[in-house]
């Protein structure tokens, strides 16, 4: 972020406060607010492989997976449980972080294209449970038939149902402390040696930093943050199906990370924000909307494979 | 209840051929140059459609012979213009970019060929079931057992006795020498990606006639066919068949007695293979890294 024109912290309160206001400037420029709220979990879901992707430099295409496990977790608990939107969303998230421990230390020995595949084959898994297990899940049809609930915090209620708005502080809420936690792991030396392992995984080796463990425990925080987008975007829609842990998902979280720019904390959320909205607008225009995106993808890889920021970014630089 | 076990490991021999093929075109890939083709399923559709277009004109025999070929042709031409940009970068970039085909291609079949089940229609000869006791084995289902066969056996044919083959070996072990004794890799890797993609088209030919012709009907196909590359080891040709086979048999049979899990068990023989063996059932040792 050195070479931005402007630094680190501008950047940082510019964001926020774009974020904070968002509500009351969205409309202004045509946009709804579940339009917003939908950029917001898919920016966190995007950061939170980034933390993996970007930081760790390890090639997971199954988050998925665990974006779903959050969503049915969240789903399933309101419906079947308890009709509480807290309890819903800690139950999403514990699911996907526990099934994403145990994949995880199968898979952390592999590496580079391997890695990839595996996250994809294991994504799948998730996929056909939620799929088949039409009693619990809804099948294909997708879980519906539960809502989110009001948020009660003892004193007074806050109807996050009814108020577009107020569900949307809820999201950000969760989003400034993920993204919080994220930004102080990096920082810390945990965080630095998972740049270590990203740089030269040998010499972290040699440097004795236990690489296994740091690439799992980066898989895990990846995936609860992961998780925790999953609960949010099934909150958002109160309703999950089957498509929210299928391959094509992992994909975008993959490009937007790519096209917002892999090496910056901010840029899967600038990636996401332009990927929610195109996708919103071609697939409100045509019904060829798969092409376009599919175009979207081949043009971003051929032309902006260092993201929205490293093109900025090298016009600075020399 | 012998019968019954029959049909169910006979079908699962005849999708296990078909993860096999498609297993073995993207191992072809993926060994010698790294690129994991997410577009693999697309290209199998793309086969499939081929032939139903042109069996009016041809034949269904024809058809056999010439749309696996036009597959491999559009196949050189992607690689051409698009993938062989990316080589030697993160893998991450040809994934992307193959994952980008693999929505164009799935949407571009629906667009031409329309979004409903086509009629594919397979000769009366080979129609008719060859015994009356086992009425599954129809001539069209063993023909395609062979035919499958027939193919694999081609493949390592001509990646043991021919030139182009025994460089494609070569390379997949140690493409800088390989490129230094003289040989055109840029080539090499171009000629290999129309192979795994001529295999790609010819499972999308016999698939048709045993699965019918939608635009989704190679997505079905590609996940299964990373589980078979997994399963059988890495860099190993004969594994990836051998785990084609096994996870196709293994689903079958596990369909008779509990259908809900046949897309399961394959995924759990996956994890199974990960925890005891990582690097597969005939993977070669240090591939991983």
């Amino acid at each position: 972020m050195n070479n931005l024109p402007i630094n680190r912290q501008t950047a940082s309160v510019f964001i926020w406060l774009t974020l904070a206001a968002l509500p009351y400037w969205l409309p202004w420029i045509g946009g709804y607010q579940e339009l917003g709220t939908r950029v917001l979990v898919m920016g966190l879901a995007a950061m939170s492989l980034n933390f993996l992707l970007g930081f760790t430099g390890v090639l997971s295409f199954g988050h998925a997976a665990y974006f779903g496990l959050g969503a049915y977790g969240v789903g399933m608990t309101i419906k079947y449980l308890v009709p509480s939107t807290p309890l819903g969303i800690l139950v999403g998230v514990a699911v996907g972080t526990l099934a994403a421990a145990i994949v995880g230390a199968m898979i952390v020995r592999l590496r580079g294209v391997y890695f990839a595949m595996v996250t994809i084959a294991f994504g799948q898994v998730f996929f056909f449970i939620a799929f088949r297990w039409n009693d619990v899940t809804g099948g294909d049809d997708g879980l519906s038939g539960w809502r989110r609930q009001p948020l009660d915090l003892g004193f007074t209620q806050i109807d996050i149902l009814g108020n577009d708005k107020a569900f949307y502080y809820l999201v950000l809420v969760c989003f400034a402390i993920a993204a919080g936690l994220m930004a102080v792991l990096l920082r810390s030396p945990f965080g630095r040696s998972l740049l270590a392992i990203r740089e030269n995984e040998r010499r972290a080796r040699y440097l004795g930093i236990p690489v296994e463990f740091h690439i799992w425990a980066s898989f895990v925080i990846s995936c609860l943050f992961v998780s925790l987008a999953g609960t949010l975007y099934a909150l958002l829609n109160n309703f999950t199906d089957p498509r929210a842990l299928r391959w094509d998902m992992s994909g975008n979280f993959v490009i937007m990370a790519v096209l917002g720019g892999m090496r910056s904390f901010w840029g899967p959320l600038i990636g996401a924000a332009i990927f929610v909205v195109l996708q919103d607008y071609i697939s409100s225009q045509t019904e060829n909307w798969m092409s376009f995106i599919g175009l979207f993808f081949v043009l971003v890889v051929l032309f902006f494979p260092r993201g929205v920021l490293g093109i900025f970014r090298r016009k600075v630089a020399p | 209840m012998t019968t019954q076990l029959l049909f169910f490991v006979f079908n699962g021999l005849i999708v296990g051929a078909f993860y096999a093929l498609m297993a073995l075109g993207l191992s072809l890939i993926l060994n010698l140059s790294g690129v994991i083709n997410f577009a693999h399923g697309g290209f199998l559709a793309l086969g499939a459609y081929f032939a139903f277009t042109l069996m009016p004109y041809i034949g269904f025999w024809g058809a056999l012979i010439v749309a696996p070929v036009l597959t491999a042709l559009v196949g050189v031409a992607v690689e051409r213009i698009l993938i062989r940009r990316l080589y030697g970068r993160d893998p991450l970039y040809s994934l992307l970019l193959t994952f980008g085909l693999a929505y164009i291609l799935e949407d571009g079949t629906r667009f031409i060929w329309g979004p409903e089940s086509l009629p594919y229609q397979v000769p009366a000869i080979l129609t008719t079931p060859l015994s009356t006791r086992f009425f599954f084995v129809t001539g069209y289902r063993l023909f395609m057992v062979v035919l499958a066969l027939v193919a694999v056996l081609g493949l390592f044919l001509i990646l043991t006795r021919t030139r182009l083959g025994i460089r494609i070996r070569a390379g997949t072990f140690d493409l800088d020498t390989v490129s230094v004794l003289g040989v055109n890799v840029r080539l090499l890797r171009n000629l290999n990606f129309g192979l795994g993609i001529y295999l790609a088209g010819l499972a999308g030919v016999l698939a048709a006639g045993m699965l019918g012709l939608q635009p989704t009907i190679g997505t079905s196909l590609i996940m299964p066919s990373f589980v078979a590359i997994i399963v059988g080891g890495l860099g190993s040709l004969p594994g990836t068949l051998l785990g084609g086979l096994l996870i196709g048999v293994a689903s079958g049979v596990v369909t008779m007695f509990y259908p809900s899990a046949t897309e399961a068990v394959i995924y759990v023989m996956m994890g199974l293979v990960l925890l005891i063996r990582p690097r597969g059932l005939l993977g070669e040792e240090g591939r991983l890294q």
